[in-house]
């Protein structure tokens, strides 16, 4: 591996902690989609940063754009108390209006300026290593500039965090009872806002504002299904940013593609194993539970039926293994099973093809009778 | 400041002119009402009757659109912290990332203020109240996985850690099992008996006789309030909830 190949996946995996700190709080509060309008916006401030200073490295640009984020936070949320639109449409609608003037803005003024779509739509981690973008002092390499910045963010981004770990989780858990013991979840989400906002300008010039998007949310939706502590779930989404980043690196490497792309790829397919498989709440462990719980209900519903009719006259064309299915109105071949299952756990016997109870059967018959009359 | 012989002297909560309007209209009308220190006060009235809306305009969450409300004499933004809240039970998403304790243990986060950190005195404060309602066994469990009346319980230990003067409940017997409703009530008479009030919204009519010593009928407007003794009558039932409501007497 060459020392660019190396620089190229350390700011992958920058980018992708400093968006995945973020991702968490954005995925529990369901703002998600504002991460995508920030992401979005925030090039318009790069732009007006740019044609006030005329240079693309300024400092000045970071700021620009944190303040677009912020403003159209501002902006979907005043929208949306005036009750005439909701929350998803004021989104939908400021954050294409200011995109699409940024867009305009490039296109117009900056016809002999290297601020291309493309850079801006998926970035330019792969220019990464360039000599023009080092960060040089005193004559000695810092290496690349982007990846000093990065890592200043993941510090304030882990800073933010770690100070207001408490008021961020009671908050976003509860507002109401937070702003009700002194914590008002405005200044949390404002916090968080402008944190998302830096994050969201950091990572553009790396992964573009499209893909931001996707490790903001990914890699924390992730995390979200694989564990249920807070603090697990930060540190579960960094683990899987990073390997988002550097498989992402290694697959584009062997296809030849955009690297962004691939690291998103990435993140989409992490993700999609995880809503199938994860232990406790993967779709399919959640099918099983559902399967399991369904069965012991339709046991529990047999035995009742055998308590109805147990030593009255019908008993022995109510409770007999042939015909149960037609007073159940259950699938006949489904009734067998759960019979079996019955006589298998010792809560009937079969005689002469007939159910009878055993006494563990009736207890049991009876405890779900009981539970069945106490949820009224 | 108060001192002990002054205290009695002051109201738990005194609402005075109190209007709270969604746009222009009025979900809470006029309301004049003194709580005196001590009491279980039963908040009692028909959907939509401002129930909720009078508490959350106590804890400043809503504000009126005229009048005010005190607590222990103070405005709200100093005397909120002399209350403990136990919202709704539904009005959370119990899918978040977090333990029993977890949850419990946000009831010390206000005395801790903006930037403290729950230590050892925060965890042994926890830890009481949790075995106060039963849950010291579930701490560790996820949030998630707890039935409708280990959630209220959940949220009661939250309020408890708080030790709190006044404590506010908004539907704390909706769908809990009956065990969880006697231990709540009986949790509600020892705070009383240590001297703290409970305002308690309520939708069980025919409890309201055993559990409150103070009953609130509320519909936009005070009906009534006092003890349940003189205003849980079937007149002041039937001004709050319309003529098919009676006490089944």
């Amino acid at each position: 591996m060459t020392q660019a190949q190396l620089e190229i996946q350390l700011l992958a995996m920058a980018t992708a902690v400093a968006c995945s700190l973020c991702g968490v709080f954005l995925v529990l509060r369901r703002m998600s989609l504002l991460s995508d309008a920030i992401s979005h916006t925030v090039l318009i401030g790069i732009v007006i940063a740019f044609f006030l200073t005329g240079d693309m490295t300024s400092p000045w640009l970071l700021v620009g754009a944190t303040t677009a984020g912020v403003f159209t936070v501002l902006l979907v949320e005043s929208l949306q108390k005036t009750g005439v639109v909701r929350e998803d449409a004021a989104i939908g609608l400021v954050f294409p209006a200011l995109f699409s003037i940024a867009v305009l803005l490039i296109s117009i003024f900056s016809k002999n300026v290297h601020l291309d779509m493309d850079a801006v739509l998926v970035g330019k981690i792969a220019l990464t290593p360039l000599p023009s973008r080092r960060l040089e002092f005193g004559g000695y390499d810092f290496g690349p500039k982007s990846l000093a910045l990065m890592i200043a963010i993941i510090i304030v981004n882990i800073g933010f965090i770690i100070l207001f770990f408490k008021e961020l989780k009671v908050s976003t858990f509860d507002p109401a009872f937070s702003k009700a013991i002194g914590f008002n979840p405005y200044w949390i989400h404002l916090g968080l806002v402008l944190s998302v906002s830096t994050t969201a300008v950091a990572s553009f010039d790396a992964v573009g504002s499209i893909l931001v998007v996707a490790l903001m949310a990914a890699p924390a939706a992730t995390a979200y299904l694989l564990t249920d502590k807070l603090s697990i779930m930060l540190v579960l989404s960094c683990i899987i940013g990073m390997l988002c980043a550097v498989l992402g690196y290694w697959l584009a490497h062997f296809l030849d593609a955009s690297i962004a792309g691939s690291m998103a790829t990435v993140a989409g397919i992490l993700f999609g194993l995880t809503f199938f498989f994860a232990p406790e709440r993967g779709l399919f462990s959640v099918w099983q539970r559902a399967k399991i719980r369904d069965r012991k209900f339709k046991l529990a519903l047999l035995l009742v039926h055998l308590t109805q009719h147990e030593g009255t006259i019908r008993e022995l064309e109510e409770c007999n293994i042939e015909s149960l299915h037609l007073h159940l109105r259950w699938d006949e071949y489904e009734t067998r099973s759960v019979a079996f299952e019955a006589v298998e756990s010792f809560c009937a016997l079969q005689e002469n093809k007939v159910l009878r109870l055993t006494p563990k059967g009736r207890i049991i018959a009876l405890e779900s009778l009981q539970i069945g009359t106490n949820l009224s | 400041m108060t001192g002990p012989n002054d205290k009695k002297m002051e109201f738990a909560l005194e609402i005075n002119d109190l209007t709270v309007s969604y746009k222009d209209k009025p979900v809470l009308w006029d309301i004049d009402l003194e709580i005196p220190q001590g009491a279980l006060v039963g908040i009692v009235g028909p959907n939509g009757a401002g129930k909720t809306t009078l508490i959350k305009s106590i804890l400043g969450l809503l504000k009126p659109v005229a009048g005010s409300a005190k607590i222990l004499g103070l405005e709200i933004d100093q005397g909120i912290k002399k209350i403990a809240y136990v919202p709704q039970r539904g009005s959370v998403d119990w899918d978040f990332p977090a333990t029993v304790f977890d949850v419990v243990q946000m009831g010390t986060y206000g005395k801790l203020g903006w930037l403290g950190r729950p230590g050892i005195k925060e965890k042994k404060l926890t830890k009481d109240a949790l075995e106060k309602v039963g849950m010291l066994e579930l701490a560790h469990r996820q949030i998630s996985q707890l039935s409708g009346g280990q959630q209220q319980r959940v949220f009661l230990a939250r309020a408890l850690v708080q030790h709190a003067e006044i404590y506010l409940m908004d539907e704390p017997f909706q769908g809990v099992d009956s065990t969880t409703e006697q231990s709540i009530v009986e949790l509600l008479r020892e705070l009383r008996n240590q001297g703290a009030t409970a305002l308690v919204v309520h939708h069980d009519l025919q409890t309201v006789k055993d559990y409150f010593d103070w009953v609130v009928l509320l519909n936009v407007r005070k009906i009534a309030a006092g003890p349940v003794s003189d205003v849980f009558t079937e007149t002041n039932l039937k001004l709050a909830f319309g003529s098919r409501v009676s006490l089944g007497e």
